[in-house]
């Protein structure tokens, strides 16, 4: 405790002293005492080349007394007075001193964020009307702040390269770019890709991809959410919708084990965007470009919008009572040996947990996931591209996920498997069971959100609820729990697979009572031990650590060392 | 000094002291290293090899030898700022770049005298424990890049540079690496990126201070030529023989570069502070032209800020204080700063009265805005448009208020930037409209305030 005491620096900050660990930016100084500094190129996550002077404010140290002069007498807070600098320094890569003060209000630092701005206005072209980063653009923001609201500028201004391709899914204007080199930066400190640079000098300075390459790689839409302006916009995104029309929800990514924390941008129930969202324990700032431009299939004319039962070979629209009843009374006719649930990594906690309780009021025994095996990519995708296969390992006592999928084959091809329950799972696509394997069934339940192969030869089809239109809880690879946030309604009749699993429980006449997710992750808590004790409030925006799974994410790693080594502020 | 002669017409001016410029234009003196050698060549570095390091320090602190490249920081010192408990390599760095508009000794110091430099770099870099030395030298110098690589090969072949020179222990190398025509690369940190192969950025201070984070993020002393040829001489006659040259505080001698409207421009290795601003231009540099009459002077290169001919000079404070014409002003380091200049690079300009203020503003804010690196905000943006606006005071499309529009946009870059180029691109421009205004003003139009003075707007406006 004294140790720690010892490390802490007192700094005053626009009149107020306050203490902070030693080697504190002065920029990250002023935001944990509430004080905003405007900024362009400092990124946390990246080194701090200083080059917007956006975020200049004025120094000062405690004032040396002259030669043979007593000091000056402390103030009331024990301080001694402080000596302000002539010329203000960046606060973005200066770190705080001893008795340090920092004002960022008073005549010089407003002169400096006025001056920087009328500057890097002055060959801006001024076309917020059709920039996508309108709403959401520095550029605006720090000059409705800190602005003039007017310019000398008199002059014919730069011109640069517009609509530049600089990769598959990236656009450049380089007439919008304020040279902040943040894309540079992550693409050469995180992505390991150092395609971009600035070319030409003074004014003139262009961003551009260097000669015969591109910005390709899968973390390249990174550089478009770091971008503090409209240089760098997104070809599937731009000219997609204005941002402020968009409704923001917080969420995770389910395309693998990692689960970056996300946030789905949303209009009238239709997706346009999905950004990562920060959470320093699982994506850092950041998200690869397969995972965030994952979405569009949600809106696909396959996707199946209503239970169908199949009658005389056909399948019919029905309603989900009609549905369910019909399913309640097939199951009815089946010994819990003769029935096989297979569930997905996909699913939620909550909807598991549902599956778990259909599983032991039927008295099934055969219950499996269809395990997603890659190769992790060394950044964020994890080998596991199911994003909660330990959920489902923990709450189904799998001991081995995927590892009893042959003998259900087996099972099947040999009678002993009559009915088959699939939720959420492409069994004829994703884990190699025939067509013929499945017409030998009396009885087949598959539940999707899209019409498959497997839907297809199903005698009930039940439309699910993706992993944008659903909430629940899932735990990701390092033994993470985190939400998964309902963030659009699914399309027609479609229902969460929990709602699905609790309507077949309560038509087959089992207890109900269950109304919503936070109800069954109640059950959850008292009856998982890992779970134990648990609330839904507890687990937040940004997740807890639950269990210790050894597993580590490399990009996290890597950022770990260069903090560690005092090159980012992390 | 008895028996030197020099070519005709080259002659020192009877008021130089030459010292660095002893052998620039003289009669059968040449680059190789036998001439060299002939007059004690490399015999300060063999002495210096069997000195304690510090004590070469010391001596060069004790002689108040400061930067001879611009910033008139003391050299010693300088050296002093390596960590003492460091155990990166060091590293020393000639800075070569001379390209400060107005300054052109350090070209005949390597052009005429290679194996001073390189002898002075071999002291340098032994007291500073430097065994890896580069020579940074601007792109526009090819033939002198290739004089001193001439040089170096022959030194080395003499056991002056390369592993244990002289029975010492003592390894240096020196290599020449050529810049690509970036005036930006004459910025210490800027010239450390370029050496490392990069866009020559200025470096954040702190944490990059060179002498402790410099090339390779190991310890790097930058050293100006004219500098560190210095060494050698106080090495030669010790620090206090040399410091006897010069005045107080400003030691030595250094060599002033006089252009612009004189009789006679050209190169003077003068004791710094015992020649005044009017010696240096009547004397010295045979005075004006004909019937002309001095309007300005620009006294330490481009980037100092300008001294007008009528105005009066308080320098010294209490009772030292006293008020000095332009024609009275020493050239030293601390004189020209109380008048509110510098010495910088010793590049004087000198301006008559046939030149238009626009004329030379304009000029000077094409240069700087043509060599902003453009890292940062202020002067990337600043520069270029400081241009834009005396492009048009000059063409008469500008109205007065451009000229306070001028003022602000220098006032945003001074002192906010990232390295000293927004001084050197803002003070022009700051100490011109404060000291000529009235001449500025009256080349722009009042009928133009509020009106479109740009092709772009006006065709937009038009509807066109």
């Amino acid at each position: 405790m004294s140790e720690a005491k010892t490390d802490l620096v007192d700094v005053q900050i626009d009149g107020v002293w306050h203490q902070f660990p030693k080697g504190t930016r002065m920029i990250e100084a002023c935001r944990q005492a509430g004080v905003e500094v405007p900024h362009y190129c400092y990124h946390p996550k990246l080194t701090s080349p200083g080059n917007c002077r956006m975020c200049l404010v004025e120094m000062g140290m405690p004032a040396r007394p002259a030669p043979g002069a007593e000091p000056a007498p402390a103030d009331e807070t024990g301080h001694l007075p402080i000596s302000w600098m002539p010329r203000p320094v960046i606060a973005c890569a200066n770190t705080i001193g001893p008795n340090m003060g920092i004002r960022t209000t008073g005549p010089l630092t407003e002169e400096c964020r006025k001056g920087v701005m009328e500057l890097l206005l002055a060959n801006h072209p001024l076309d917020c009307p059709i920039c996508d980063q309108a709403g959401e653009c520095s550029l605006q923001e720090f000059s409705v702040e800190h602005g003039k609201g007017e310019s000398r500028f008199r002059e014919q201004k730069v011109k640069k390269p517009k609509n530049v391709d600089v990769g598959p899914r990236i656009r450049l204007d380089d007439e919008r770019c304020i040279m902040c080199s943040r894309c540079i930066r992550f693409t050469d400190e995180i992505a390991d890709d150092p395609v971009l640079g600035f070319t030409d000098r003074g004014s003139h300075t262009v961003l551009t991809v260097y000669p015969g390459r591109e910005l390709a790689n899968n973390y390249s839409l990174n550089t478009v959410d770091i971008c503090p302006v409209g240089a760098l916009t997104s070809n599937d995104f731009r000219f997609q919708m204005r941002v402020w029309f968009m409704r923001e929800v917080d969420t995770i990514d389910t395309n693998c084990a990692t689960g970056c924390n996300i946030t789905v941008y949303s209009r009238e129930n239709k997706i346009y965007r999905i950004t990562p969202r920060q959470n320093n324990d699982v994506n850092s700032d950041w998200m690869p470009d397969s995972h965030r431009l994952n979405f569009h299939w949600i809106e696909s004319e396959a996707r199946l919008t209503d239970p169908m039962v199949k009658i005389d070979g056909n399948h019919q629209i029905a309603t989900w009572n009609e549905a369910l009843s019909l399913t309640a009374d097939k199951l009815a006719g089946f010994s819990g040996t003769e029935i096989a649930v297979i569930a997905s990594g996909r699913m939620t906690n909550e909807e598991l947990y549902m599956v778990g309780r259909l599983v032991k009021q039927l008295g099934i025994d055969q219950i499996d996931i269809v395990p997603r095996d890659g190769e992790s990519d060394g950044y964020l995708i994890s080998a596991d591209r199911n994003p909660n296969t330990l959920g489902a390992t923990l709450i189904l006592g799998l001991e081995s996920p995927g590892s009893t999928l042959e003998r259900v084959k087996s099972d099947i091809e040999q009678g002993r498997v009559k009915a088959l329950l699939v939720f959420q799972e492409n069994l004829v696509e994703d884990a190699g069971f025939s067509p013929e394997l499945l017409g030998k069934l009396d009885f087949l339940l598959a539940s999707y959100p899209l019409a498959n192969p497997t839907t297809g030869l199903a005698d009930v089809v039940l439309p699910g609820a993706c992993w944008a239109e659903k909430s629940g809880t899932m735990l990701n690879v390092t033994g993470r729990l985190q939400r998964l946030n309902r963030a659009v309604d699914g399309p027609g009749q479609t229902l969460e697979t929990w709602e699905i699993v609790r309507n077949l429980i309560s038509a087959m006449g089992g207890g109900n009572g269950i109304y919503s997710v936070a109800e069954i992750f109640k059950l959850l808590a008292s009856e998982v031990p890992e779970f134990k004790g648990l609330t839904w409030g507890q687990i937040g925006n940004l997740g807890i650590p639950l269990v210790e799974t050894g597993e580590t994410i490399p990009l996290l790693e890597r950022e770990k060392q260069r903090k560690a080594a005092g090159l980012i502020v992390g | 000094m008895s028996g030197i002669t020099y070519k005709s017409g080259r002659e020192p001016h009877a008021k130089e002291h030459r010292v660095v410029f002893r052998n620039v234009d003289r009669n059968g003196w040449d680059t190789s290293l036998k001439t060299y050698m002939s007059e004690g060549g490399y015999e300060q570095l063999q002495r210096a090899l069997k000195m304690p390091r510090q004590e070469i320090v010391d001596e060069v602190k004790r002689a108040g030898l400061r930067g001879r490249g611009g910033a008139g920081f003391p050299c010693g010192v300088k050296w002093g700022f390596i960590p003492p408990t460091n155990t990166k390599p060091v590293y020393l760095i000639c800075n070569a770049d001379e390209s400060e508009p107005g300054t052109f000794k350090d070209r005949y110091i390597i052009h005429q005298d290679p194996h001073q430099l390189i002898e002075g770099m071999a002291i340098a870099c032994f007291a500073v424990g430097a065994s890896l030395s580069y020579i940074y030298i601007r792109e526009e110098f090819p033939e002198g890049a290739s004089i001193l690589e001439k040089a170096i090969a022959e030194a080395h072949a003499k056991g002056f540079l390369g592993k244990n020179i002289l029975g010492s222990g003592f390894d240096l190398e020196i290599y020449v690496h050529r810049g690509a025509g970036a005036y930006i690369c004459g910025e210490e940190t800027g010239l450390i990126e370029s050496l490392e192969g990069k866009r020559p950025y200025p470096r954040i201070k702190p944490p990059y201070f060179p002498a402790a984070m410099g090339l390779y993020l190991c310890p790097t002393i930058v050293n100006n030529v004219e500098t560190l040829c210095h060494v050698k001489h106080i090495l030669e006659i010790g620090a206090d023989q040399w410091s006897r040259t010069g005045t107080p505080n400003n030691t030595g001698t250094r060599i002033l570069c006089v252009s612009g409207d004189v009789r006679k421009q050209g190169y003077f290795e003068v004791e710094v502070g015992k020649v005044t601003m009017g010696e240096l231009i009547n004397d010295m540099c045979g005075g004006l032209k004909p019937g002309r009459e001095l309007k300005a002077v620009i006294p330490g290169g481009s980037s100092a800020k300008v001294l007008r001919a009528d105005e009066t000079f308080t320098v010294g404070r209490g009772d030292d204080a006293r008020k000095l014409t332009i024609w009275d002003i020493p050239m030293d380091f601390d004189t020209l700063a109380a008048c509110g200049s510098m010495a910088g690079s010793g590049g004087v300009i000198v301006i008559d009265d046939s030149r238009s203020i626009s004329w030379v503003l304009n000029n000077i804010n094409n240069f700087y805005a043509h060599e902003s690196c453009g890292q940062c905000t202020p002067c990337r943006e600043g520069s270029l448009w400081m241009k834009k606006i005396t492009d048009r005071v000059v063409a008469g499309k500008a109205s007065p208020s451009d000229i306070d529009t001028l003022e602000g946009v220098a006032r945003n870059i001074d002192g906010r930037t990232i390295c000293a180029f927004g001084e050197a691109c803002s003070w022009p421009t700051e100490s011109f409209v404060e000291k000529f205004r009235s001449e500025l003003i009256a080349d722009t139009k009042p009928e133009l305030e509020g009106a479109i003075v740009n092709a772009e707007t006006l065709t937009a406006a038009a509807g066109l």
